[in-house]
């Protein structure tokens, strides 16, 4: 070993004087260059969840569904017919600030392997992008360039990309934010875990050759940017999607057998964390020796092959005399793979390179023993946000120009430029395809059909972090609810600022709170996720942005309700409760006005639960026409997004509104709990019946038909607006403020 | 009966796809045939299925013609039986020579992925032989290099030997630009060779075969295939 690593040396690769301390403590030792470089990578935020560890013990995590909650490489829940979804939402945002092709792509690349590291097959995308204002050239650079990068990735996995969410606002500018969410499906008793058990197992490392890419990418991750981000770009991996589809086949096809004990991919911190983990978790140890690891560029010393960051790589453990079936399957798909050394039963990990012991350590000092912080959390002064009414807002004269403009703005156009780049089709099996409340693929041969959506609105967590957790999630089940599904389970990224502020720390605590409660209100698990602090750069903050992702069952998907206006004449209904016309926080304010402030609407959890057990009642498929969840731009935003199917067809409509003071809160108000319906005439009677059943108000608020979108105000014609016209600015808008 | 193979290169991705459509349409069996094999001996029908082969580097199906399944198959097509290609199945039988014309990137430089109308242009190859000259077919592409381009005289002599098969079009079966998805010359969607057994198209039928998945169409492709192996 070569001699103690310095203080100095700690401090610099991002670890504290304490932490410097406890290592010691630890090791009876100093540690040497490399077990630093080791822990500095193992024992930061990205990888240790020192500062949210305490907090997510809160989320309920149980239900009779979840096979497997957090802990493991991504949650797996039962759908039923002996299978399991298995899923899970983690960020990329850092490297894609840097590089945001690469940073995307990977992002892609990253997810995927946490889910067919499971025994899962990925049959399903979902990705959730903030970025600055498209106004800013450097912000319509990142994001077309990480839109293509996730092409890129997904299509080339021949994985359709089936939903997600886009928003762009200031705070996002110099540090844009890219979750990539995965879904696979696994027979639920063969779902494989990363445990290292039986001493002696051999340990191989398959797939991509190790360079010295993305060292210290981990480290990158948890930290904040200054204006020196972009000398960071070496720290991004680069990714070839075309590796991982065959390692992904090749790691498929080798786990129909039973030569594996355990599998685990190589993410953040590469072998030091896919060695320590797998180990770790079965109470084992492992010894590798890095001359036999197939290396990309020669002269690599222990520190950079442990550190290295470098894509499309797998840890095995295999059963003892079971090699030759590894071999046998990853020579067929043309891959490396080669033994690296064995699980030892001592608990460490211990490294060899030429000859030398260049590493010792306990696994779980590198993993269970990583400090967990308490950090203190203080909520700012501003709080609570005072209320925006319509009286504080100037009354627009032009109606037709408030809901045009509001169509093809960056919030609420459509997000068909972005999913067009994205084959959403491949595998054959999307039913609902995006531009709809929710993503649906179905198993083929089986009626079950999996609905997926991945929600979350920074603004609103930015003014009240307790309510913006509790809509995030209400919002998703809502979305699940529009097509009918039941949600089975739940992941989450949270996407927070520097956690070493105590306001940050505040809005963190506070918004896991705001899931919480209504994650228990929905009875609704989380199986797993993952949080990114320090989006900070040059001292500003994102605003908070908890995403969550909801997994829902349709037990027979040709029964489910549609998501557009399906035929003229047919009656239009608000579902949900009155008094939906908070505009705090909303999309009207900020595309209208350009504020961002003001309180977002109170969850009503109560409500959303009722909405749901309406949605799903049996007969409710066939009765309603169309379903759309009422979120960001509220009525009007529904009903423009309920004209406009995504196979280009249009239909009108009417909508009829009673109002005695501003109309702004009953057209943009986004009060929670609500849907827009459209029924045929001769089934609204059955479907208020259902809605009376649980407790569901229906208010009819006009009409499909026609060639127009017309909004009639206490009678009077208020707003009209061609088909043809408002077809081009929601579907086109987006597209052309891109690429401009 | 008949028997279809579809090949697999590392990193096809449609061959589940083409297989349960052609077994779902058919009736026939059809068989999975891995980029190694030597020979493709009782197949009556070959089918190159999308996705990204050799992970369409160099350029999309740059690489594929290299691989030993390659050589039965071109001695496949130089016997009269059916070779058809669909998307990245259309590019490699490009890089084979079997078919004319090469693929440029889409004129908008990115991905697309939507429903396109086809109009079918000849009922003389294995996917429109069932087919009436003058129909529509909606189905969704999903490709970033479908611009087929060609030399004028190829093109001439294309068109004029009615070797283009389907046209991308709009509702009213016009072949007008808003209908091209991708800059292809002529509008150009499929085509097929002189001898009238090797075919291709972009877009997917594979994606179309049920109405769970939005429509039917790509039906027809299938039948017409299923009816050539007969004929």
């Amino acid at each position: 070993m070569s001699g103690p690593a310095t203080l100095e040396a700690a401090l610099a690769s991002g670890l504290s004087s304490e932490e410097f301390r406890q290592i010691g403590a630890l090791l009876g030792r100093p540690p040497n260059p490399t077990e630093l470089g080791m822990f500095s990578a193992m024992w930061s935020e990205h990888c240790s969840y020192k500062s949210s560890r305490r907090h997510l013990a809160r989320f309920p995590t149980e239900s009779p569904r979840v096979i497997e909650g957090p802990g493991e490489n991504a949650g797996a829940v039962d759908i039923g017919h002996g299978l399991a979804a298995v899923f899970k939402v983690e960020s990329h945002n850092h490297p894609t600030f840097i590089e945001p092709f690469q940073g995307a792509a990977t992002g892609v690349g990253g997810i995927l392997r946490d889910i067919f590291t499971m025994g899962a097959r990925p049959v399903a995308l979902m990705n959730s992008l903030r970025f600055g204002p498209l106004s800013v050239p450097k912000n319509r650079a990142l994001f077309t360039g990480a839109v293509a990068g996730i092409a890129n990735y997904g299509n080339s996995m021949g994985i359709p990309t089936v939903g997600g969410e886009v928003f762009f606002e200031d705070c996002y500018s110099l540090n844009p934010l890219v979750n990539a969410f995965a879904l696979g499906i696994a027979p639920a008793d063969r779902i494989f875990r990363a445990r290292a058990e039986a001493p002696g197992s051999p340990v191989w490392c398959v797939g991509s050759k190790t360079g010295r890419d993305g060292i210290h990418g981990a480290s990158m991750a948890s930290a904040a940017f200054d204006e020196e981000a972009e000398a960071k770009r070496p720290t991004v991996q680069v990714g070839d999607p075309f590796l991982e589809k065959l390692l992904m086949e090749a790691c498929l096809e080798l786990m129909q057998g039973d030569a594996l004990i355990a599998v685990q991919d190589m993410g953040a911190a590469g072998l030091t964390c896919s060695t320590s983990e797998v180990a770790s978790r079965g109470g084992a140890g492992v010894e590798i020796d890095l001359d036999r690891v197939a290396q990309r560029e020669t002269g690599m010393n222990a520190y950079e092959i442990m550190l290295s960051e470098s894509q499309e790589r797998m840890l095995l453990v295999v059963r003892s005399g079971r090699e030759a079936e590894v071999t046998r399957i990853f020579d067929k798909w043309d891959l490396d793979a080669a033994p690296i050394g064995s699980v030892s039963g001592d608990g460490l990990l211990r490294v060899r390179h030429q000859g030398q012991v260049a590493a010792e350590v306990p696994c779980r000092a590198l993993t269970d023993d990583a400090p967990a912080f308490d950090r203190p959390a203080a909520r700012p002064s501003w709080w609570p946000s005072p209320e925006v009414t319509p009286a504080d807002l100037p009354e627009p004269t032009d109606w037709n120009a408030v809901v045009r403009g509001l169509a093809g703005s960056p919030e609420l156009a459509s997000r068909r430029f972005v999913y067009e780049q994205y084959d959403h089709m491949v595998r054959s099996d999307t039913v609902v395809r995006p531009g709809g409340d929710a993503g649906v693929v179905r198993i083929k041969g089986k009626e079950l059909g999996i609905a997926m959506t991945l929600d979350g609105n920074g603004r609103y967590t930015a003014r009240d972090p307790r309510r913006g957790g509790a809509l995030a999630v209400a919002e998703a089940c809502r979305n699940l609810a529009a097509v009918g599904a039941t949600p089975v389970g739940a992941t989450n990224c949270l996407n927070f600022g520097n956690p070493e502020r105590p306001e940050i720390m505040w809005e963190f605590t506070e918004a896991i709170a705001g899931m919480t409660e209504a994650l228990q209100a929905l009875g609704v698990p989380i199986t797993g996720g993952n949080v990114s602090f320090y989006n900070e750069t040059e001292g500003a903050n994102i605003f908070p942005t908890p995403v969550v992702g909801v997994v829902g069952v349709l037990e027979d998907s040709t029964r489910r309700i549609p998501q557009h206006f399906a035929a003229a004449g047919d009656l239009l209904f608000l579902a949900g409760p009155e008094g939906g016309d908070a505009l705090g926080a909303s999309a009207f304010l900020k595309e209208r006005h350009g504020r961002t402030d003001g309180r977002p609407p109170k969850p009503d959890l109560d409500a959303e639960v009722r909405l749901g057990a309406f949605l799903r009642a049996p007969g409710a498929a066939g009765l309603a026409a169309s379903a759309r969840d009422l979120s960001e731009g509220g009525l009007a935003a529904a009903a423009v997004e309920s004209l406009f199917a995504p196979d280009g067809s249009a239909i009108g409509a009417e909508l009829q509104v009673e109002c005695a003071g501003r109309l702004e809160g009953p057209l943009f108000g986004e009060g929670p709990a609500r849907a827009l319906l459209s029924v045929r005439p001769g089934d609204a009677e059955a479907l208020a019946g259902l809605a009376s059943r649980e407790g569901v108000p229906l208010t009819e608020v006009g009409a499909v038909g026609g060639d127009a979108l017309r909004i009639r105000v206490n009678g009077s014609p208020t707003v009209s607006l061609d088909l043809d016209g408002l077809a081009d600015v929601f579907r086109n808008s987006l597209g052309r403020l891109a690429l401009a | 009966m008949a028997r279809f193979a579809v090949l697999v290169f590392p990193g096809t991705n449609c061959e589940g796809d083409v297989l349960h459509a052609i077994e779902a349409v058919t009736g026939q069996p059809a068989e999975l045939v891995w980029h190694k094999e030597g020979s493709l001996d009782g197949f009556d029908a070959a089918v190159v299925p999308g996705g990204f082969a050799h992970g369409d580097y160099l350029r999309a199906g740059g690489l594929a013609r290299f691989s030993p399944v390659m050589e039965p198959l071109i001695q496949m097509a130089e016997s009269g039986r059916a070779v058809v290609g669909i998307c990245n199945g259309f590019q490699i039988l490009q890089e084979a020579g079997l078919l004319p014309g090469a693929m440029l990137r889409n004129e908008s430089l990115s991905y697309v992925c939507r429903d396109v109308r086809l109009r079918v242009e000849a009922n003389s190859s294995p996917l429109t032989c069932g087919l009436a000259p003058g129909a529509t077919l909606r189905m969704p592409v999903g490709h970033a290099e479908g611009n087929f381009r060609a030399d004028d005289d190829v093109l001439e002599a294309l068109e004029a030997d009615e070797q283009v098969i389907f046209r991308y079009c709009d509702d009213g079966g016009e072949a007008s630009d808003a209908a091209n998805p991708n800059g292809s010359r002529n509008n150009i969607a499929g085509v097929r060779n002189a001898r009238g057994n090797v075919a291709a198209l972009m877009p997917h039928p594979d994606r179309a075969y049920e109405e769970a998945l939005g429509g039917v169409d790509g039906c027809r492709l299938f039948e017409s295939l299923h009816r050539f192996t007969e004929s």
